[in-house]
Formats: structure tokens, C-alpha cells, sequence
């Protein structure tokens, strides 16, 4: 399923997107879901700013696994880590809406392995399939 | 964090006088797969019931469809609750049948299994957002805590409001660490448990009949 991507120089590689603070702010729930699960099944690493919000994270779990198929998709890899206003992050977790300063990295399952991670470091193999 | 805990409480207050007096609370036992929570599910529920939930398995998703079991009273200090226990699929966000293949599954009956963990995954998540009163979150103590998942689930069960006391399974095995478990979520109470030699069991009901009654 996933592909290299090939630059204008021809040059292989795995395609990375980044996806704005903003850009996402202007998606609702689903838009968000698709943006990221589509990026993922043509093999790209999606990058989010800002993160998602712990109801959209629980949408993002059901519908991965309503489109994993033998042979095809095995489902994502996500690793997310708050950014400095942990207070704000904190705050804004008892009011359930918190996905801000979180970034997070989504791949396919089959193409990122978290080598470690710590409450400040995440080590992540992307590997080329 | 003195402010952050009493804000917390309260809220586990209010949440905790929404339910009737005499309807059951529905606790879901959520966690990553092979945690032990079938184990656990199935010791509470042969200690107040005398019967069990579903099969216990080293196998990863051996819990496909969440199983509950009602009516389990737990009595503790004189205080009693009483509980339906719902036993969810392992949550997860990735599923290869491949992988069963290395249980000796056969490739069909692993695709199958496959299948029906990843509609498991999704009916335990569905719950999560609308069908329990409470969280019971098992890990296996022996691993590391500090896992995406992990993370999530909890902060999704944070979201919801939803009370919940997380335990620290499979202290009988070597390289159990609850302090590990701990660190990884200072924010709420840890209890040290073995499900499957049921030990401390009596804390693990003082501290259901405490955050569930």
C-alpha cells in the first residue's frame, strides 16, 4: 500500500505533511479524521501542529479500525507530547477540549516504529516500504 | 497539583451524585491488550458472583466484543456497590493478522480474528464515549506504561469526567514495576494487583466500593 514518493529529481523518499495550527482549527471532527486517515493509506507521515482533542482521538482510534483490511491497512502509529504550557494543557483536559500545544505524528502502522519515548523525547523509525 | 486534585474530586463528586442509588454502575474495564483484564474481570466477578465473564488467553485479543456481567455487589467497611462489569477488547490502533500467525493460528481464523478485534477496538471505544459511568484501567505492570495509547485512553477518559482508578496488574511477574505505572500518571491513585494469584484484592474492592459507590 504504501509508495515511494519521487521528487521532481526523481530521488525516492517517504512524504512528510505538515499540518498547520490553523488549517486544523478550520476542520471539524470528520474533515480532521479524513485528512489525516488519507494521508496515512497513500503511506505519507502526517505531522499536526496542535494535535487533536481527546473526543476527536477517540473517533480517530473507531474509524482506523473500521478501515483495516487483511493484507491492506494495518492502522496507524501516533505519538503525540504536550508542548510547554502544560498548565493550559492541563486546564483545558478537565474541560475536555484540550488538543492544543500537542503535537502529533501520525504513519501507517506498518512503516513507524517508536524506538523511545519519555515525557519530552520520542525516537521514531520511519522506514520505507 | 494540590488545586488540580480538588478540582478533580469534585468533579468525581458531582459525577458520583448523578447516579440513582439503586442502579447498577456501569464500570468498563479498558486497557491495552493482554493487561489481564479478563483475569481481573473474571476474579471480581467469581468473588461476588461465583461465576465468570469469558476465556483468559495469552493470546492478544482474545477479548473481541465487550462482555458484561450485572449485578455484582461489592460490599467493603460496611459500604456496598453494586456494579455491571463490562470486559472490553484490548485498545489498540493497529491490527495485522500476521501477527496471530505466530500463535499457530491458521491464516484464515487469524484474518478472522483480525477482523473481529478491529470491531471489538471500535465497540470499546463507542462505550468509552457513551455507555460507561466509570473506568476501571488495567496495565500489566511488568511493560511500559508510557505508551501512546496509554496516553490517550486516559486522557480521553479524562475528557469524559468519568472516575477512574488504575491498576497495576501482574505484580507476580519479574520485572513488575508500580512505581513505573505511577510516574507515567501522577495524577491518579495507582493499586498494585495480581489478578491471577488474587492478591490484594481487598484493596483493589475498598477502592471500587470508595470511587464507584
Amino acid at each position: 500500500m504504501a509508495e515511494l514518493k519521487s521528487g521532481d529529481d526523481g530521488t525516492d523518499g517517504v512524504r512528510i505533511d505538515l499540518i498547520s495550527a490553523d488549517r486544523l482549527e478550520s476542520l471539524r471532527t470528520m474533515e480532521k479524521i479524513r485528512l489525516i486517515l488519507d494521508g496515512v493509506h497513500e503511506g505519507n507521515v502526517v505531522i499536526l501542529e496542535s494535535g487533536l482533542a481527546p473526543e476527536e482521538e477517540s473517533k480517530l482510534i473507531e474509524v482506523t479500525m473500521s478501515e483495516i483490511s487483511p493484507d491492506g491497512f494495518t492502522g496507524i502509529e501516533i505519538e503525540t507530547y504536550p508542548g510547554g504550557d502544560s498548565k493550559a494543557g492541563i486546564v483545558g483536559r478537565l474541560m475536555g477540549n484540550s488538543s492544543d500545544s500537542k503535537m502529533t505524528v501520525i504513519g501507517p502502522a506498518n512503516q513507524i516504529e517508536t524506538l523511545h519515548k519519555d515525557k519530552d523525547f520520542i525516537s521514531t523509525l520511519i522506514t520505507r516500504r | 497539583m494540590g488545586l488540580l486534585t480538588n478540582l478533580r474530586q469534585s468533579i468525581s463528586r458531582v459525577t458520583g451524585s448523578l447516579f440513582s442509588a439503586q442502579d447498577p454502575k456501569r464500570i468498563g474495564i479498558y486497557g491495552p491488550p493482554n493487561a489481564g483484564k479478563t483475569t481481573l474481570a473474571n476474579r471480581i466477578a467469581k468473588d461476588w458472583t461465583g461465576e465468570t465473564i469469558g476465556e483468559e488467553s495469552h493470546i492478544p485479543h482474545e477479548t473481541r466484543r465487550a462482555r458484561r456481567k450485572e449485578n455484582v455487589e461489592i460490599t467493603r467497611d460496611g459500604k456496598s456497590v453494586t456494579i455491571d462489569i463490562v470486559d472490553t477488547p484490548g485498545v489498540t490502533t493497529k491490527v495485522d493478522y500476521k501477527d496471530f500467525l505466530e500463535h499457530d493460528i491458521e491464516e484464515d481464523d487469524a484474518v478472522e480474528r483480525s477482523r473481529e478485534a478491529t470491531e471489538g477496538v471500535a465497540e470499546a471505544m463507542h462505550w468509552l464515549r457513551e455507555d460507561v459511568d466509570g473506568v476501571i484501567y488495567v496495565l500489566d505492570s511488568s511493560t511500559d506504561p508510557f505508551t501512546q495509547v496509554n496516553t490517550m485512553l486516559i486522557g480521553i477518559i479524562e475528557s469524559q469526567q468519568l472516575p477512574v482508578l488504575i491498576l497495576a496488574n501482574k505484580t507476580d511477574l519479574d520485572g513488575s514495576s508500580v512505581s513505573r505505572i505511577g510516574n507515567a500518571f501522577p495524577q491518579h491513585e495507582t493499586i498494585p494487583l495480581s489478578a491471577l494469584e488474587g492478591s490484594n484484592m481487598d484493596e483493589v474492592y475498598e477502592k471500587i466500593a470508595q470511587y464507584f459507590g
